[in-house]
Formats: structure tokens, C-alpha cells, sequence
């Protein structure tokens, strides 16, 4: 089964680029952009079927590896 | 003594810090390349500098849980120093021996320039060669060195002593201008709460020559080597 | 070869889809007497790679021929990867310059960050590891919107390669000009170290000895690079991007680690990399320089991407990629080199007898063409040419009077004199811990390790001067990077060229590029600084607008003795300055002319190569016996910038008196070349050492204070000129 995993900057976290983006966005002229927060996607291709099962592999594989929790959230879907 | 410098794929200042021990050491440090099945003896472990695993998806992360690092781990629980240097910085707080984080610079920019260091304390294994408040002309080169921790960290390293180097003027004043790179506190360095792992992101070894880069960085390896002997 | 060639089908091709891969009908022609036969469109593709003008050099072959190339110290000259020369001890500096402008417009970023990867492949290939990295960039002019994105992008793709792969970027130059607007220049160099007995060439030998791949995956990146470097750029070009390469420096990070360990072993009988034409250019090189055959079994090529057609594979440019020949007995223990490093390691092919190139994919025959008619009979052009007309010097007498101080202060925050530091913080100029002389000087010095001595490294061009007159800019290049090594305390030893221009099919762009050659080659022969290496970027035109003739050259000299290694920065109060070499007051096609008095007309300095060679020599000397503390080159700007360049570097002041009966600012702003500024507590000796060897010295002024005095202008404060010199590019970036 096919996941997708999102990685954002925490809620208090400087993100430059972000800041870098709006700015950008506010010169090209598009108005109204309150705040850019950018982040990671990253799609898994698994061999698990168990939806249950592999949100909890998934799970783990954020906190050990894909995100650094002292700076970043993550959100799991699964297709 | 034994030191070793454990090189990982895509590392590039092993030369530049082995070059440094053994100026202070009399004799070369050993280079371990990540995949060798034994650390072997050492008193010393250090991470260089470089872009580990090319520092995809984050600087250091891939290094940080690469199968050497249960070792470096293992062996810093028991006391054994180690040396984490720019990207070896990196690595060690992507695996926990280390507090806090390292963003991109603020400027989003690589940075590779002279920075001046306040020593925060001269009591450490590591920053035995200066005295603390003293003022230390090196370089940086880094494109992530922004670090991060929360409030509540920041306040616990600080009043533990476990910040090592904080950015600042020639004068040793802490300034946002003299802050290159965004980090939290003006921090350069931190150590682990025994004072047995320190990570930094200037470059000392890049600092040992007067005909290159200074020497302002020899102190930094002449006093470690000595409290280790 | 019993297998025929699949018709691809051959029959169908068409006179269009030779004319689509950038070929003439007579080369066209020429193809199908080779053949016998019409190509298939693998092999078409084949042809059309090994002849665009960037793989054959035919509208260049002729003039660069007339190069200088030999020396008692060149090992290997051009026609190799890179260019090889002793520089005692031992060892030898391996080194080449070479353009990505055209995929660098396209997509800045990768498209620098990969021509950094190419340039130091050139290197390693030949067994060097590279010890520094420069580059010469050209963009439009500031006030176009799109200049500011691709000098971000330029600078960050640069950065982003050479920091990654620990190899310091240590000097470059950066100019800007509205005839760039449509085609920026992105020239990369890079120079390594070898042992002189451990260099590695690219000529195959033995019958049935293993083609070996190594590196990265082959994907469908950059299909038709060498072609599209190879043509004018038009509208639809942007619609080009996927053709771009991506760039991996940790690859090529363990490519460089794993090359070098295994050139430590026997194992290599010839090694090229494979750049622009992938797999077909190296694969024609290797086995055209044996004079051998050569067999690929494209089912055997790591792959990236599924349902690759042998015309993809083999036109792939996809990077951090090499193929070499090994002695079959030792390819176990080359393969567990590139094992250890996590590298893809394949046996591809094998030499064969016949000489011709057999590509096959599934058992079948893709192209079976024969290498040394495609290499001989690859077509060379005489190109017609017509001289550039001759330019009237300018009268300086003739120009409005402005303020000195204000016109210095112009001058130091205009675009092409001001600092370039936003550039260079971005680029790891320290890593090996070897640079003695970080950016901003007139060379860099990079040390050799271990040893007392080390190499300086510039690059240089004038534009301006090469529109104005090719010849007197082309030899101006060549002096200038002679000057600015010596300036260091270096011997010059040779150089490099990347020569940058528009299309050679219109007789007067033709005519540039014939100029400017017969300039370096006066120029080489009168300095004895030979071209070991090179590269030609032409086609370099938007709408039928061409940029600036721009013959880039990379200059390498040797310091036998740090110790007297020579800085431009001031050291200290109350020494003289002397202005040694003749002072005309040159303003024609100066930048005192174009910056401050808003023209770009006039004849450019004239060159005398004797009185270069003479107060080079007399300036070196002066250093190498230590007489004096600091030193610059005289180039853009003139006097007065040189002098402000050295005050804002030692962070002293002077005082300047402009002799008598002089136009000021023709003394002060005059480009006029083989002059040097240099500092002393004693002068004597000096202007009796300059006596005696025949060239003008004269003390102009002293060194102290905290700003530049000159005669009765307005002081100006160092704190003011720092801060427009360093101001311009960081303000020009940020604005939006």
C-alpha cells in the first residue's frame, strides 16, 4: 500500500524559507498571503495490507528517521 | 593516546581535523571508515565536518543512524569524549547525544567565513586550552547551523554551563550582527550534560596555521590532548 | 560484424530529422558515405553529438591549432581530459577550465552545480585530486529582472556542488553587461595534484579487455546537452529545461574517493569520464585514441529509468559518471573498491578488433559505425571572417571634469568593481585547510601540502576590450592573469582558456574569435605560458543578439617559497607607495569611461609585451628578495582604484599626489597596462631596481590616515568607500 507522509516545521519554529516564499509571493503580486510554512513529502511504497499496521510502522519510521521531532510534526495518509 | 576519526560517505574535513590532532597529539589519529566492523581502542571519537549521506533529508540525519553511531552512542554512555564538528554536530544532535537542533541558517544561505567565539567556560575537557570570556577568531562553513532547542532547554543548558561557544563581536559583545547564522542565544557549542560530548559548528582545525586561517583554533587541540594524556 | 544495424527503421529518416539533430545537409551527406548507408537514429544521434560544434571544434579547430602549447614543464597539453604540467617535486597540477552557460540559463542552480561536477571530473580523471575550484561568471545587467535570479541561482548551484564535495572554491571573477542579458556565462575550473608517474589518460589498449562503467545511474537527463551547447538559444528554449542535468554531489564525492583508490593500484588501462555525449563520447574517445574497436551491451548499463532506448542511453547526460578500461585481472578488486562506496560497478562492454563502435541492446545490433572515419572526417570549417573595425582612442582632454573623490566612489560601487564577497561566503573557500590566499586578492594561493610552496590561481577577462579590439583584449586576457599571478609572487607556469562567444556562422563574430586567438597567441609566445587545456563555447546569442566576446583565461603559477608569498593589502603606516610601469592615462574603453562618463566607445590600452615581461620580472624579483610589503596589479579602474583596493584590504589610508602636468583623471583612472602598485618602508632601493631593469617607477604617494587623499580633491573616508564597495551586491540581491 501506498503512504504519504507530510513533515512540517513545528508551531514556534523559525522557518526561513517559508518567510522566504511569502515574501517571494508578495512581489509577484499575490495579496493576501498571510503565512508560507514549508515542509517534506515523502511517498512509501509498502508491502504491509493492514492499514492499522502500517500506521503504526510508519509511526516509528517518522520518530527514528524521517522527521527530527525536537524540530519538525509529521502526518501519515494512506491511500 | 588513540583518537579516531570515523568517516562517513560524503564527510570532507577528516583530513583537516586529523592534520590538527596529530599536530597536537605527535601522531595521527585513525581514520575509520564508517563501514569498518570495529571502532577499536580509542580515547577520543570525532565526527568531522562535511555532508554526510550528501545531508539528505536533514543535515546529518542519515549519519546520525548509520550502524557506527550505536557504537560512538555506547561508548559516549561510558564516558568515552567525543568531538562533533560542523556536520559532526549535526549528526550528533540528529542522535540524541546532543540537545536541540540545527535549522537552516537564517540567511538561507552557505556561509563560509571568520567568526569570533566567546569562550563560555574553560572548565571542560574540550575548551581546556582557553579561558573562559575569552575571544577566538575562526572560521565557519555551513549552511545549517541555526540551532534550536526550546525555551526550556535553552534555559537548562545555560544554567547547567553546558553552553561551550556563543557568537560574538571582536570585542566578545553578543549582537545579532555578530550572530551568522540565526542560532538561538547566539550558541556556537553545546556539551551533553557530563561535559563529554561537545558539538560546535565553527572550525578550530581550520585555525591552526598562521599562514592559513590563524592560529586561534590550536589551543582548542593542545589543551584537549592534554587533559586526555 | 555479421548483425545488421535494426532498422530503426533507416529508410525513414528523413533529411529533417538530420537537420532536427543539428546537422548540415553536407554533413549529412558526408554520414552516408561513411555508412554506405543511411544511419539508424542511434547512430544519427551518435554523429550528431561527436560533430556539434561543442564535441568537434569545427569552427574553432583551425585558429586554436595556432595556440602555443609547449613548454620544457607541459606533460600533456590539449586533446586530453585536462592539461598536465611539472611543477617540481614530484608532482604535477593537473587542471582545466570549461563552460556551462547554455544549461546554466536554462536552470541556474543545476545547471552551475553540474558544470562544477564536470569540470572536476575532467580533473580526476587523470588521476589528480582536485585542490581547488574557481569560476569566471558573466550576467546581464543588474536593471534586468531576470539577472538577480540567476546569479542566485549561479552562485548557490556552485556553492551547493563544490562545498558538498570538500574541494575549496578559492577565486573566480564576476562581471556584469547588458549583453549578457540573453546568455550568462558560467566557466568553471578546477586543479588538482598527481604524482608526475600516476597520471592517467584516456587512450584504450588490449584486445578484449572490459569496458567498465562506474558511478551513477544512467537516466534521461540532458538528452541533446552537447547539442543545445551547440546551438542559439530562441523562445522555445525554455520549453528545453527537461533536458537539464541534476547534479549529485555525494556522488561524486565517493566517485572522486573511489577513483583515487583504485588509480593507487595497477588496475586502469585508460579512464575517461563521461560528460557532454555521456556514454558516446567517451566510449568514441577511448577506443578512437587506441585506434580499437569497441563493443557496449546497453542491456548491461545501470539504469534509472525503464524503456531507455539505445539512443537514450547512449546520449544520456546524466552525471557523476565514468568508464574506464581495466586489466581484466584486476576487476575484482576494483569492483570491491566501488562496492566499499556504494557505486554502481558494471562491466559493459570490451574492446574488439576492427575499429568500429558496435552498440547493442537485446541482442540487437542499435549501431555498428566505424570510430576513426567519424573522428578524421568530422567536419573542420574555415569560416569566413571579417575584422572588427578599428576603434580612434579617446581624447581624455575631451571629457568632462569630475570630482575624483566622487568618481572613485562611483567607481568602487559600481557592479563589476564592487566587492564580491556575497559571492564568495556562499563558496567553502577553506576546507583542506590550504588556502593562504582566500578571495578578493589578485590570485589565490592555495598551499601544496606539505610542502613550503604552493599554487596561485586566477582568471581573467576584458570584455569591453575584446569588443573593442580582439586582438590587443585577447593578449590583454592572457597578460592579466600573468600579472595578477605575479602580483602573488608566483611564476606563471600556463594556462586554461573558455572561449565564450556568439555565433561563428556570422562573419563578424567570426572575426572576434580569430582576433582574440591571434592576441593569446602573441601574447603566450612573448610570456612563455603556454594553453594546456581548454574549451570553446559558441552559439552564445539570443536573437541574433551576441554577448561580449569573452576568452576567459585560467591562469596557474608556482610560489617556490610561501614565506615571500606577496598580499595587495597596505601593512603599514608611513610606508611609500610606487606606481612602477608607464602611465599614459589610457581612457578608451576604460571603465572610468563607461561608469562615470557613461560611454563605451574608444580604442582599449595597448599591450607591450616586452614592458609586461620586463616589470613582471623586475616585480617578481622584488618579492621573491622580500623588498617590498604589499602589491597589486593595475587593471580595471586604473590607479586610484588599485590604491583604494589596497587601503580597504590593510585597513590604512594614503596620500596620493598626482604629478604635474598630468590630466588627473587620466593618471588616476587610465587603464594603461603592465603597471603595478607596490608598498615600501624604503624606496630607494626599489626605483634604483626599477632603473636598472629599465622600467618606470615612481613614488606617488604614502600610506596612512584612515582615508585616501589625492592632491587637492575631498578626502574620502575609508568607512564610506568600504561601505559602497561592500554594499552594492548584498543591496542588489535583497532588492526585490
Amino acid at each position: 500500500m501506498k503512504a504519504k507522509v507530510h513533515i512540517t516545521l513545528k508551531r514556534g519554529v523559525l522557518d526561513p524559507q517559508g518567510k522566504a516564499v511569502a515574501h517571494s509571493l508578495a512581489s509577484l503580486g499575490f495579496a493576501g498571503v498571510n503565512e508560507v510554512r514549508q515542509g517534506k513529502f515523502i511517498e512509501i511504497e509498502l508491502a504491509e495490507t493492514d492499514p492499522a499496521k502500517a500506521r503504526t510502522k510508519l509511526d516509528e519510521m517518522c520518530r527514528r528517521l524521517l522527521a527530527n521531532t525536537v524540530i519538525e510534526d509529521y502526518a501519515i495518509e494512506l491511500a | 593516546m588513540k583518537a579516531a576519526v570515523i568517516v562517513f560517505p560524503g564527510s570532507n574535513r577528516e583530513h583537516d581535523v586529523a592534520r590538527a590532532l596529530t599536530a597536537s597529539m605527535g601522531s595521527p589519529p585513525r581514520l575509520v571508515w564508517h563501514g569498518e566492523a570495529e571502532l577499536g581502542a580509542a580515547d577520543l571519537i570525532v565526527l568531522p565536518g562535511g555532508f554526510a549521506y550528501g545531508d539528505y533529508l536533514r543535515a546529518g540525519a542519515i549519519a546520525a543512524r548509520s550502524p557506527v553511531m550505536r557504537e560512538v552512542a555506547a561508548r559516549a554512555a561510558r564516558g568515552v569524549p567525543v568531538l562533533g564538528i560542523c556536520n559532526g554536530f549535526q549528526v550528533l544532535t540528529e542522535a540524541g547525544l546532543l540537545p536541540g537542533a540545527l535549522l537552516p541558517n537564517a540567511t538561507l544561505k552557505f556561509s563560509c567565513k571568520f567568526v569570533h567565539l566567546r569562550v563560555e567556560t574553560g572548565q571542560s575537557l574540550f575548551t581546556a586550552g582557553y579561558a573562559a570570556g575569552q575571544v577566538i577568531r575562526v572560521p565557519i562553513a555551513h549552511h545549517d547551523g541555526n540551532y534550536f532547542a526550546d525555551a526550556d532547554t535553552l534555559n537548562r543548558i545555560e544554567d547547567k554551563g553546558h553552553v561551550a561557544f556563543r557568537y560574538c563581536g571582536e570585542d566578545g559583545a553578543l549582537t545579532p550582527s555578530s550572530n551568522p547564522n540565526g542560532s538561538a542565544r547566539s550558541i556556537a557549542g553545546v556539551f551533553n550534560a557530563t561535559k563529554t560530548v561537545l558539538g560546535l559548528m565553527p572550525h578550530p582545525e581550520n585555525a591552526i596555521d598562521p599562514l592559513a586561517g590563524g592560529t586561534d583554533g590550536k589551543p582548542f587541540f593542545d589543551g584537549l590532548i592534554k587533559a586526555l594524556s | 560484424m555479421t548483425a545488421s544495424v535494426k532498422a530503426s527503421p533507416a529508410a525513414s529518416i528523413a533529411p529533417e530529422t538530420a537537420t532536427a539533430h543539428g546537422l548540415t545537409a553536407d554533413e549529412y551527406t558526408r554520414i552516408l558515405s561513411i555508412l554506405g548507408r543511411p544511419p539508424s537514429i542511434t547512430e544519427l544521434g551518435i554523429f550528431s553529438v561527436m560533430w556539434s560544434e561543442h564535441c568537434s571544434y569545427k569552427s574553432s579547430k583551425k585558429w586554436l591549432k595556432t595556440l602555443p602549447t609547449k613548454a620544457p614543464w607541459v606533460i600533456c597539453g590539449p586533446g586530453e581530459n585536462a592539461g598536465v604540467i611539472d611543477i617540481g617535486d614530484g608532482l604535477a597540477a593537473i587542471f582545466k577550465i570549461e563552460s556551462h552557460n547554455h544549461p546554466s540559463f536554462i536552470e541556474p542552480f543545476q545547471g552551475a552545480a553540474t558544470g562544477v561536477g564536470g569540470i572536476l571530473r575532467d580533473v580526476f580523471t587523470m588521476g589528480a585530486r582536485p585542490i581547488a575550484n574557481l569560476n569566471a561568471l558573466r550576467f546581464g545587467s543588474p536593471q534586468n529582472p531576470r539577472t538577480r535570479h540567476l546569479v542566485a541561482g549561479v552562485v548557490a548551484g556552485i556553492g551547493f556542488y563544490g562545498n558538498c564535495v570538500g574541494v575549496p572554491t578559492v577565486g573566480g571573477e564576476c562581471n556584469f553587461h547588458p549583453a549578457y542579458d540573453g546568455n550568462c556565462l558560467v566557466n568553471a575550473m578546477t586543479v588538482g595534484l598527481a604524482p608526475v608517474n600516476r597520471i592517467f589518460y584516456s587512450s584504450a589498449a588490449g584486445i578484449g579487455n572490459p569496458v567498465v562503467y562506474v558511478g551513477a545511474k544512467t537516466g534521461r537527463d540532458g538528452i541533446h546537452g552537447a547539442t543545445m551547447a551547440s546551438a542559439e538559444f530562441d523562445e522555445a528554449s525554455e520549453a528545453k529545461r527537461p533536458t537539464v542535468q541534476v547534479g549529485d554531489p555525494f556522488t561524486e564525492k565517493l566517485l572522486i574517493e573511489a577513483c583515487l583508490e583504485l588509480m593507487a593500484t595497477d588496475a586502469i588501462v585508460a579512464i575517461q569520464d563521461m560528460g557532454a555525449a555521456g556514454l558516446t563520447s567517451s566510449s568514441v574517445e577511448m577506443a578512437g585514441k587506441g585506434g580499437l574497436g569497441l563493443e557496449l551491451e546497453l542491456d548491461r548499463v545501470p539504469l534509472r529509468e525503464t524503456g531507455m532506448t539505445p539512443y537514450e542511453i547512449m546520449l544520456s547526460e546524466s552525471q557523476e559518471r565514468m568508464l574506464m578500461v581495466l586489466r581484466p585481472e584486476r576487476e575484482a578488486q576494483a569492483r570491491a573498491i566501488f562496492d566499499k562506496y556504494e557505486l554502481d560497478f558494471a562491466v559493459v562492454g570490451r574492446l574488439i578488433e576492427g575499429g568500429r563502435l558496435v552498440v547493442k541492446q537485446d541482442s540487437t545490433v542499435a549501431a555498428d559505425m566505424p570510430i576513426q572515419p567519424m573522428v578524421l572526417q568530422s567536419p573542420e570549417y574555415d569560416r569566413p571572417w571579417t575584422a572588427s573595425p578599428t576603434r580612434p582612442p579617446v581624447d581624455s582632454a575631451q571629457l568632462p571634469l569630475i570630482e575624483t573623490a566622487d568618481a572613485l566612489e562611483t567607481l568602487m560601487g559600481c557592479p563589476d568593481l564592487a566587492s564580491k564577497r556575497w559571492i564568495w561566503e556562499q563558496y567553502d573557500h577553506l576546507v583542506r585547510g590550504e588556502t593562504v590566499q582566500t578571495p578578493g586578492g589578485d590570485a589565490a594561493v592555495v598551499r601544496i601540502p606539505g610542502t613550503k610552496k604552493a599554487l596561485a590561481l586566477v582568471t581573467d577577462c576584458t570584455p569591453r576590450y575584446c569588443l573593442a579590439d580582439p586582438a590587443t583584449g585577447g593578449a590583454q586576457a592572457v597578460v592579466e592573469t600573468w600579472r595578477n599571478l605575479t602580483a602573488v609572487g608566483a611564476r606563471p607556469l600556463a594556462i586554461t582558456d573558455n572561449l565564450n562567444f556568439g555565433n561563428p556562422e556570422r562573419p563578424e563574430i567570426m572575426g572576434q574569435l580569430v582576433g582574440c586567438i591571434a592576441g593569446m597567441r602573441q601574447a603566450c609566445l612573448a610570456l612563455d605560458y603556454p594553453v594546456v587545456s581548454g574549451n570553446v563555447s559558441l552559439y552564445n546569442e539570443t536573437q541574433g543578439k551576441a554577448i561580449l566576446p569573452t576568452p576567459v583565461i585560467g591562469g596557474v603559477g608556482l610560489i617556490d617559497d610561501l614565506a615571500a608569498a606577496m598580499s595587495l593589502a597596505f601593512k603599514a603606516e608611513g610606508e611609500s607607495i610606487i606606481l612602477l610601469g608607464e602611465t599614459r592615462g589610457w581612457l578608451g574603453a576604460s571603465l572610468y569611461l563607461r561608469e562615470v562618463c557613461g560611454r563605451e566607445d574608444g580604442a582599449p590600452p595597448p599591450i607591450d609585451l616586452a614592458a609586461e615581461r620586463r616589470n613582471g620580472d623586475a616585480v617578481r624579483a622584488m618579492i621573491v628578495e622580500r623588498l617590498i610589503s604589499a602589491c597589486h596589479d593595475v587593471s580595471d579602474g586604473g590607479t586610484l582604484v588599485a590604491i583604494a583596493e589596497m587601503a580597504l584590504a590593510g585597513g590604512f589610508g594614503a596620500d596620493i599626489a598626482v604629478p604635474e602636468g598630468v590630466e588627473p583623471h587620466a593618471w588616476l583612472f587610465g587603464e594603461d597596462q603592465a603597471r603595478y602598485l607596490v608598498s615600501c618602508r624604503e624606496p630607494a632601493p626599489i626605483l634604483k631596481r626599477a632603473r636598472d631593469a629599465g622600467v618606470a617607477a615612481a613614488v606617488i604617494g604614502r600610506i596612512g590616515g584612515d582615508s585616501l587623499t589625492v592632491s587637492s580633491s575631498r578626502p574620502i573616508s575609508l568607512k564610506a568607500l568600504r561601505a559602497r564597495h561592500e554594499g552594492w551586491f548584498p543591496s542588489f540581491m535583497t532588492a526585490s
